[in-house]
């Protein structure tokens, strides 16, 4: 088997694999063709009578194979601020994390408000041959909160849905006539809740927060905020998608707001259903993150809101720091931490503590994100690029963000015992992290 | 026994940044310490040599007259260097120059920091890059372990006790050192405390720090042993913590008729500086028979002595020499 982009691929058989393919509905011990860069044939019966000659064979030994990883929040710095991470650092963590195609916010500098920037980085991406890298678009220019972004034509080129990145869309009128013309062209608005006036804080408001003399950022900050889009999607017919969800009460609106039938769709990160507040212990700054980490009680609602389907995708939401930034003192550092390269492995907590099946988590990882940003990536289809994960879901080992790929090191999970690691990162039938690579 | 008592280490750590956490015993171990000064500093001979040849430097990030004196004075009277340093936070790229003065003045081979910033956990951060003991002097709205600790010190000297006492802090709760100092001073020594101001300014979330709640000023001073009252700091006025000073004063600055609800021995404390006529009316700070704003200050020298003596203890430098402090790159 060959990595180089250059050489023509055979074709390889994956055998003696526990097959997991949540579109689908398959976890099954069978075996993978993929011929060039496409899947040729998949099931639990191929290769029953062996492998045919002239096919290379990878034996998998039992452990998982599954779609890529899609990852629908990450947060590049190239274009503008590369010493934090870069498209070649980040696509690389990606790889390393089994995300093999993810979506990046347009926060970048200059701002992916204008065609240009999508092609940009699709073009620098595409060099690298590594995890696919994808465009939101800005709904606002600039991400200044007042005049709509192009969206129609960011659309064509490539942007796959709209967002101000970390910023709210605050002002309620922009967002109304976002949410409307956004409705004329289908496109997704993705917002960052939270209700700036209430934001002001440094940690989550409540005890913890006291005793640390730090200013506390209410809850109410993300629930009004959400409460609020979802009476303008009722008033626009658009169509909304709340980023890292992370109270109680912004998991019961949402449950709400579906069961009423309205379109609206929403995701977590890791740290909000693997850590609560007191992971800032002494003024920790890797645990300063945006929303805050909120208490145990919002936690396990997060948990539970994952498990019936209220919360639909998990992403990253990885957001690198450099060192300057971190080392503050707290109320000072930047909010943010990356999660690329433990986003499968603090997931698979959900599995591990008995809360969801395998096949679920990985699907809120794979096919259901994908799906949300018409993506035909996250699942085992004949015809389609071969992106796909063997990992182990049992191997413990420990976050050390001095092993981090990523350029910028600030894990929430950094000193973390967690279980599961990918083996193999395979994208368009080339293995390009682990074996051969 | 007394051999014995002396070869464990009372005070089992290299710095004070804080009060939470310290059991009884540590605290009782700075206010006897610091009543033995007392008595030195009436005297016309103050000066001892006890930290001969040490190095303090008082490293303060945010203005500051009486505190900064009060350790310039402990320092000296203990027969030490002192230096001060003032570094105005406006005039430096935030936090990159904290961890590097720290590291610079580290290498000065500094003996104690007193180290002032108007971030919480400043201190914290700092104190984990020297080798050196770091005292906090006050770290934005977490803690100021030394006021806390003369506060006590003027009620014990006053009261003959903290145990059974009920102690009123009135005002700007929300965004004082002073008070959540004193929170847990008072309460791990057995007093009863009273939180006392509008809801903008005394949130509901103190009680979890073991304090009682009141936002009727009247209410809260019944029967009162103490009551302490917080500056108001007049520059959060535009955040609407409160309308006007006029409207503060009517309902929780402290005046006669207010002060009436307290016992009639009732102390009154402030930290200083005092706003006369905002937080407090002129006539009950210069009630030399029930006011001990005075008398604070002074306690204040002695506590500090106290502090610097107990960190410079060679047995306390010794018991933590595991406790290395993280270089650049570490964790943070």
């Amino acid at each position: 088997m060959s990595n180089k982009l250059s050489e023509p691929l055979g074709k390889v058989a994956y055998t003696n694999a526990r097959l997991l393919d949540p579109k689908s509905g398959l976890d099954a011990v069978g075996g993978l063709l993929t011929e060039g860069e496409s899947i040729q044939d998949f099931g639990p019966g191929l290769f029953r009578d062996g492998v045919p000659d002239g096919v290379a064979e990878v034996n998998c030994g039992g452990k998982c194979l599954a779609p890529g990883l899609v990852d629908i929040r990450v947060q590049l710095r190239e274009p503008g601020d590369a010493h934090q991470g870069t498209i070649a650092s980040t696509v690389r963590a990606a790889t390393k994390g089994g995300v093999t195609s993810f979506v990046c916010l347009p926060n970048t500098d200059p701002v992916i408000d204008d065609m240009s920037v999508v092609e940009f980085i699709a073009r620098r991406a595409r060099k690298l041959g590594q995890a696919k890298v994808y465009c939101y678009g800005a709904i606002t220019k600039g991400l200044e909160g007042t005049e709509l972004a192009e969206m129609g034509m960011l659309s064509e080129s490539g942007a796959l849905a709209f967002t101000d990145g970390d910023k709210v869309v605050a002002d309620a009128q922009v967002m109304r006539q976002a949410l409307s013309y956004a409705a004329t062209f289908g496109l997704l608005i993705v917002q960052h809740p939270e209700l700036e006036s209430l934001s002001g804080g440094a940690m989550n408001r409540g005890k913890l927060a006291t005793r640390l003399g730090l200013p506390g950022i209410p809850r109410e900050a993300e629930i009004i905020l959400i409460e609020r889009d979802i009476r303008l999607v009722e008033m626009t017919g658009g169509r909304v998608h709340f980023a890292h969800v992370s109270t109680s009460d912004s998991v019961d609106v949402i449950r709400r707001a579906k069961d009423k039938g309205l379109d609206i769709t929403c995701d977590t990160a890791p740290p909000y259903f693997a850590l609560n507040e007191t992971a800032v212990g002494d003024y920790r700054t890797f645990s300063k993150l945006s929303p805050p980490l909120r208490a145990e009680e919002d936690r396990l609602a997060i948990v539970a809101g994952i498990k019936d389907g209220t919360i639909d995708a998990i992403a990253s939401d990885h957001s690198p720091q450099d060192e300057e930034s971190k080392r503050l003192p707290f109320q000072q550092a930047a909010f943010g931490g990356v999660g690329l390269e433990t986003l499968l492995p603090v997931s698979l907590d959900l599995y591990h503590n008995g809360d969801m099946e395998l096949l679920d988590v990985i699907g809120r990882l794979t096919s259901v994100p994908a799906d949300l940003l018409g993506l035909t990536a996250g699942r085992f289809e004949k015809g389609t690029p071969t992106d796909l994960i063997l990992f182990d879901p049992d191997e413990g080992w420990k976050v050390e963000s001095h092993d981090l790929l990523s350029k910028s090191k600030n894990s929430p999970f950094d000193g973390r015992p967690v279980q599961g690691r990918v083996i193999r990162t395979v994208i368009d039938g080339r293995s390009v992290f682990g074996a051969d690579a | 026994m007394e051999d014995d008592a002396l070869d464990i280490t009372p005070y089992p750590h290299r710095h004070l940044l804080g009060i939470e956490g310290l059991p009884p015993n540590e605290i009782s171990l700075f206010l006897d310490l610091a009543e033995s000064y007392v008595e030195q500093n009436r005297q016309a001979n103050k000066t001892g040599s006890l930290l001969h040849g040490r190095t303090i430097i008082n490293l303060f990030f945010e203005d500051s007259t009486r505190t900064r004196t009060s350790f310039e004075l402990a320092g000296k009277r203990l027969g030490s260097h002192v230096i001060n340093m003032s570094v105005a936070t406006s005039s430096i790229k935030k936090g990159e120059t904290l961890i590097d003065t720290a590291m610079t003045l580290n290498a000065m081979h500094t003996d104690v920091l007193v180290v002032r910033h108007n971030q919480s956990g400043a201190v914290k951060l700092l104190s984990e890059k020297v080798n050196c003991s770091v005292i906090n002097a006050g770290d934005g709205s977490h803690e100021h372990p030394t006021q806390a600790l003369l506060d006590a010190l003027t009620i014990r000297r006053r009261r003959g006790k903290l145990a059974g006492l009920t102690v009123a802090i009135c005002g700007d709760i929300q965004h004082s050192r002073v008070a959540r100092s004193n929170i847990y001073l008072l309460t791990t020594m057995g007093a009863r405390v009273r939180l006392i101001g509008p809801r903008t300014l005394v949130p509901c979330t103190f009680a979890h720090l073991g304090a009682e709640i009141f936002h009727d000023m009247n209410e809260g001073l019944k029967d009162c042993d103490i009551v302490m009252m917080l500056r108001l700091q007049t520059e959060r006025m535009h955040s609407n913590f409160f309308p006007s000073v006029r409207e503060y004063f009517q309902y929780f600055g402290l005046d006669y008729e207010k002060l009436s609800n307290a016992k009639e021995d009732a102390l009154i404390m402030h930290p200083g500086p005092m706003n006369r006529g905002v937080e407090i009316d002129s006539e009950v700070a210069d009630d030399i028979g029930r006011s001990a704003i005075r008398e604070q200050v002074e306690m204040g020298v002695a506590v500090r002595m106290a502090c610097l003596e107990i960190l410079t203890r060679e047995s306390a430098k010794a018991q933590n020499s595991a406790e290395t402090p993280n270089p650049a790159g570490a964790k943070f």
